[in-house]
């Protein structure tokens, strides 16, 4: 269960919780540039794979929440929840802006939506790392 | 405002939409990390902290004049893109050449290279994005 690469041990926001969603952020962008490039509007996988992603996302919030609860505090407080509060948002905006898009413009905003929330999941582990906050 | 004129001059569609899209993302990056430097350690770097909340500030409008796309609406992004280019460029050269002007990072220090360079790019793609809409096509 030890992550292997563990930065800060008792961080929530590290390993598999951390990895999913930055995985799952760039399948959907490579898919969604697809669709960019091929000149497709937004289809049915994006909106499905943006849905699996917030889902994975708010599994991460949750879990920084129950630590924080727990007694853990972030590095940097303030950054950490403007991080989180920032990506849960991500999903859903990249979601009405495809909506009003029915072009192949719709899917890069889809791309690049998914491209930026993985730096804000890197951008959040290290604001919970930093020591001394 | 209703744009009645035909569809390819609205800067509110197509590649527009996208140039809206990253604006907003980083009118949203900018402004909750100047206001949380402003709030908490204003101190450190005025001029800096101050700098990057000037440059959230016209990225929150530039998205808004984008997505207005009327007359006024081109008006404001071109005015935004503008500042925003020779500030990007500005604040970089003045970020290479004195480094104790802004002692600690901005949106715009060393040409945006902390945000991947797109502060850089972007107001230029707002520029042809705002150039190639500015009439109907023949």
């Amino acid at each position: 269960m030890v992550p292997v690469t563990s930065v800060g041990a008792d961080s929530p926001v590290d390993g598999i919780v951390a990895t999913v969603p930055i995985v799952l952020s760039l399948l959907v962008a490579a898919w969604a540039l697809v669709a960019a490039v091929r000149h497709r509007p937004p289809d049915r996988m994006q909106f499905v794979g943006l849905a699996v992603l917030e889902v994975a996302l708010l599994v991460l919030t949750v879990l920084a929440l129950v630590a924080v609860g727990g007694g853990d505090r972030p590095g940097e407080p303030g950054a950490f929840f403007g991080y989180l509060v920032t990506l849960v948002c991500l999903p859903p905006l990249a979601w009405v802006l495809a909506r009003m898009e029915p072009t192949r413009w719709g899917s890069a905003i889809v791309c690049a939506v998914c491209l930026v929330t993985p730096v804000v999941v890197v951008r959040l582990q290290q604001t919970w790392e930093v020591l001394g906050g | 405002m209703v744009e009645t004129g035909p569809a390819r001059q609205r800067t509110n569609s197509g590649p527009g939409r996208l140039l809206i899209a990253v604006y907003l993302l980083f009118a949203i990056a900018a402004t909750s990390r100047a206001g949380l430097q402003i709030a908490t350690k204003f101190d450190e770097a005025p001029v800096a902290y101050l700098l990057s909340g000037v440059a959230a500030l016209i990225y929150i409008v530039a998205a808004v004049g984008l997505a207005r796309a009327g007359h006024t609406g081109r008006r404001v992004a071109l005015a935004c893109c503008s500042v925003e280019l020779v500030g990007v460029v500005a604040v970089g050269i003045l970020s290479l050449v004195d480094k104790d002007l802004f002692p600690d990072e901005t949106v715009w220090s060393q040409f945006g290279s902390g945000y991947g360079y797109i502060p850089l790019v972007l107001p230029v793609l707002g520029l042809i994005w705002l150039w190639r809409t500015r009439r109907a096509p023949a």
